[in-house]
């Protein structure tokens, strides 16, 4: 039997270079990291859990320098933030923080589990960042830097308004109810009439300011609607807080029988509860996607004037300076080649499956994947690259397409706000003028009319839902970022997708394996282990873990040599004279021996024929349209049986695609779909997807699986109905009551109890979606 | 009916104790990270209190 390695957990490979206990160096090196501070205990407090490993050290992993990333401060203690990639248990967070606060210097060191955030703060001189940062490293984690004035904050502030304001308005409809309770109750037992006009003036103390606090979301939404001259669902909800906080405020100064403080108060809470719910799950979503985004941001490695090299982040490399790439990156700027030759994978950018070759004077973008050889690029203004600016230009008017969607929310308050008001007019002059009644009376009814009316089932019947439903879909790895992304989602009729690194892997895989016989393989997976070339490491995923062997040679543009064994590409070391194969090849070239050929293809995603097939059952109709050349593009088409397929699309040409289809919806992730997914009724991208795209895109999804695609679209349509019947519920209820209003038959306390009621039904109702099957 | 009249303010009171109390917690960062917090109590070292954030120092 194999022994499991001490740190990760995986077997111990035989002649492993991490020595008897460890399955490969970084693992040994972690280890003795741990150790070496002391906190051994890590390895008991880490949660054994059969599919969650201890990081393997990455050692090829990007550095990145943090010097430049340093936030200063008055005092002299120097604060990082960053990112933390490989957080799954509260013992990382435990072996974070203890493996940083050991260090000499070390103020602060304090990890947010909830949105993998840490903050470091140190102070002194003479400490090098990078090596503070560098033993986390050593353990495994990768940290990536970020501005914490640029993420979210401004998410962050309004959800903490909206959490003061419901706790204000959480305690205020407490100590209100009680007062009222006591009313009521007072009601049948004979409470004398200075008691309960005690009880109101204590109601009217404890509500009026909560209002004029916990309404101020409300009220500041409203009025700006009321500007631009439209009308919201808060319109309605202002007029009914307000008008019956004031109505009530009046009746208790000239101490009549009835007031609806609580009823003010309580609606607020409610309507608070349901729109916090809805930033919250929003804000979650879309600090998760910015996580996945800020963790894609690799370090550019710029060559200086006197010869030496630095990484800077990508914002911070300006035009005209030189840029290294190596063999295996992502080009990270547009520019020009100044030196070097090499194979570029450019499927994130165009969709092409085939690397182009490129050499001194050619242009490279940004996303492209630099496969072989290393460049020296010079920057040029990502503004005068044409293709660039042509996705950018099309994607802004795109999305200026996209504005004019109105949430079905808002639709509905824009018919039924005006009708509620001139409802509760009417009954304010019915009883004034025909019935006789006494201004104060009349206008008392009407208030009850806007109270009664006032859409709390109705305003929650959207949030409550849409937090349920986003709940669910992030457990599943879906990120929804938009706020009526679900409500597009089951409108969709269509559904589009791109071929390159969405219905594919968008990686090269091995398919020759069984063909080739297990030496050659194991010595193949062994040289092209010292590899960071796309194409060795699909050959070492295809075999598993392997040693690596020692004094192999990266020889720029060919391959890689080991001894007399030669591992690279055709006209190298290969048969030329042997057929071409579909996708990449790699040649293993061993003395006295036939040279032996690896193929690879980007395989679909493994369940992309399930999905097709039943999205197809439920009646979607299908479309590929890719970047990359026809051959390919059928073969994947016919392979799927889409019958609609288009090759060589440009960005405009995805985006005129779109515009013939019926509410499509777009499912992408390189550069030349982002406009396509602007421009679609609704979008969603895998998170290996291009910067651009997954910020165009409604939706992010993670994981190796197209099967996302069907369980969103489910949700969705799911919540449609949901959605439905909660407006269904609200307006049977409203149907009931409102005759009662306008009738004068509405106390305070049947007011309460029909508001009360009304909202748990439809959050009832909504629940239902939180688990179960579609 | 005397009672009332300590009764309801003692009830004010406290009421407006919790509701201070959680606008504190609130404001010196508590509610931040729920997940965390709630494994943390498990560690047995000496946890320092969190300093209080950016914002309210400089006021």
């Amino acid at each position: 039997m194999t022994k499991a390695c001490l740190h990760c957990g995986d077997p111990v490979p035989s002649l492993s270079e991490g020595g008897d206990g460890f399955c490969c160096k970084g693992c040994e090196g972690a280890y003795n990291l741990i150790n070496g501070l002391g906190l051994k205990t890590y390895y008991e407090r880490r949660t054994i859990d059969p599919e969650i490993k201890a990081l393997r050290p990455d050692e090829d992993g990007a550095m990145i320098n943090y010097r430049a990333h340093i936030i200063e401060e008055e005092d002299a203690t120097k604060t990082l933030y960053l990112m933390v990639e490989g957080i799954h248990c509260a013992a990382c967070v435990w072996l974070i923080e203890t493996a940083l606060a050991k260090q000499d210097g070390v103020l602060q060191a304090r990890v947010n589990m909830s949105t993998r955030r840490l903050v470091l703060k140190w102070r002194g001189d003479d400490i090098d960042p990078n090596e503070l940062v560098g033993t986390i490293n050593a353990l495994g984690y990768r940290l990536v830097p970020f501005d914490p004035c640029l993420l979210n904050s401004e998410n962050q502030k309004s959800e903490k308004e909206l959490l003061r304001a419901l706790a204000v308005a959480g305690f205020a409809t407490a100590n209100v109810m009680l007062f009222s309770v006591s009313v009521w109750a007072g009601y049948s037992q004979g409470m004398m009439e200075s008691t309960r006009d005690l009880m109101h003036w204590l109601s009217a103390l404890v509500a009026m300011p909560a209002v004029a606090y916990a309404g101020r979301p409300f009220f500041r939404s409203a009025l700006t609607a009321l500007k631009s001259g439209r009308t919201n669902m808060d319109v309605p909800i202002s007029l009914a807080v307000i008008l019956t906080a004031a109505m009530s405020l009046v009746q208790v100064i000239n101490s009549e029988e009835h007031v609806y403080f609580d009823s003010s108060i309580s609606l607020l809470f409610f309507l608070l509860i349901g729109r916090y719910l809805d930033r919250r799950a929003r804000g979650r979503a879309r600090g998760a996607a910015e996580h996945l985004l800020g963790l894609n941001a690799v370090a550019v490695s710029v060559l200086l004037d006197d010869g030496t090299q630095s990484l800077l982040p990508p914002d911070q490399v300006k035009d005209g300076m030189t840029v290294l790439s190596t063999a295996g990156e992502r080009i990270a700027v547009d520019g020009v080649i100044v030196d070097g030759q090499s194979d570029i994978d450019t499927s994130l950018i165009s969709g092409e499956s085939v690397p182009v070759t490129v050499k001194t004077d050619d242009r490279v973008f940004a996303g492209t994947t630099n496969l072989s050889g290393a460049l020296k690029i010079k920057v040029t203004a990502t503004g005068e690259s044409t293709l660039l600016a042509e996705i950018v230009r099309l994607m802004e008017e795109a999305e200026a397409g996209r504005a004019k969607y109105v949430a079905i929310a808002d639709r509905v308050a824009q018919q039924y706000g005006p009708v509620v008001n001139v409802l509760a007019l009417g009954t304010f002059l019915f009883w004034f003028f025909i019935a006789g009644a006494a201004w104060h009376e009349a206008l008392l009814t009407a208030v009850a009319v806007l109270i009664i009316t006032c859409p709390c089932a109705l305003a929650l019947a959207v949030p409550v839902v849409q937090v349920i439903a986003s709940g669910r879909l992030m457990r599943q790895g879906i990120l929804v970022k938009t706020g009526t992304a679900l409500e597009r989602l089951a409108q969709v009729k269509h559904v589009v997708f791109d071929k390159t690194g969405t219905l594919t892997q968008g990686r090269a895989e091995l398919v020759n394996r069984t063909e080739i016989d297990d030496e050659a393989v194991m010595l193949a997976a062994s040289i092209a282990a010292a590899s960071k070339h796309p194409l060795s490491r699909a050959l070492c995923r295809a075999v598993g873990r392997v040693s690596v062997k020692s004094g192999v040679q990266e020889i720029s543009g060919n391959g890689l040599a080991w001894q007399d064994v030669r591992l690279g590409s055709r006209n190298w070391c290969g048969d030329e004279a042997a057929p071409l194969s579909a996708g990449p090849e790699l040649w293993l070239n061993q003395p006295d021996k036939a040279p032996i050929c690896f193929r690879f293809e980007d395989n679909l995603r493994r369940d992309a024929q399930d999905v097709i097939t039943q999205l197809k059952a439920q009646g979607y109709g299908l479309h590929l349209l890719s970047g990359d050349r026809t051959e390919p593009v059928r073969k994947v088409a016919e392979d799927l049986a889409i019958d609609d397929w288009k090759a060589q699309c440009t960005p405009k040409a995805k985006c005129d695609a779109l515009e013939k289809l019926d509410h499509p919806l777009m499912v992408g992730d390189g550069l030349n779909d982002a406009p396509a997914l602007a421009a679609a009724h609704v979008s969603l991208s895998p998170s290996t997807a291009i910067d651009v795209s997954q910020t165009a895109a409604d939706a992010v999804f993670q994981g190796d699986r197209l099967r996302p695609v069907i369980e969103a679209l489910g949700v969705a349509k799911k919540a449609e109905i949901l959605v439905k019947q909660n407006f269904a519920l609200a307006f049977i209820y409203n149907g009931v009551t409102i005759p009662l209003a306008v009738a004068g038959y509405v106390t305070p306390l049947i007011a309460a109890v029909a508001m009360s009621t009304s909202s748990l039904v439809v959050i009832a109702n909504a629940l239902r979606l939180s688990r179960g099957k579609l | 009916m005397e009672s009332l009249l300590y009764l309801i303010p003692a009830m004010l009171f406290l009421g407006g104790l919790g509701l201070a109390g959680f606008l504190w917690a609130l404001r010196s960062g508590q509610y931040d990270d729920m997940e965390g917090n709630a494994s943390r109590i498990l560690f047995d070292d000496d946890d320092k209190p969190l300093p209080a954030p950016e914002e309210e120092k400089k006021k």
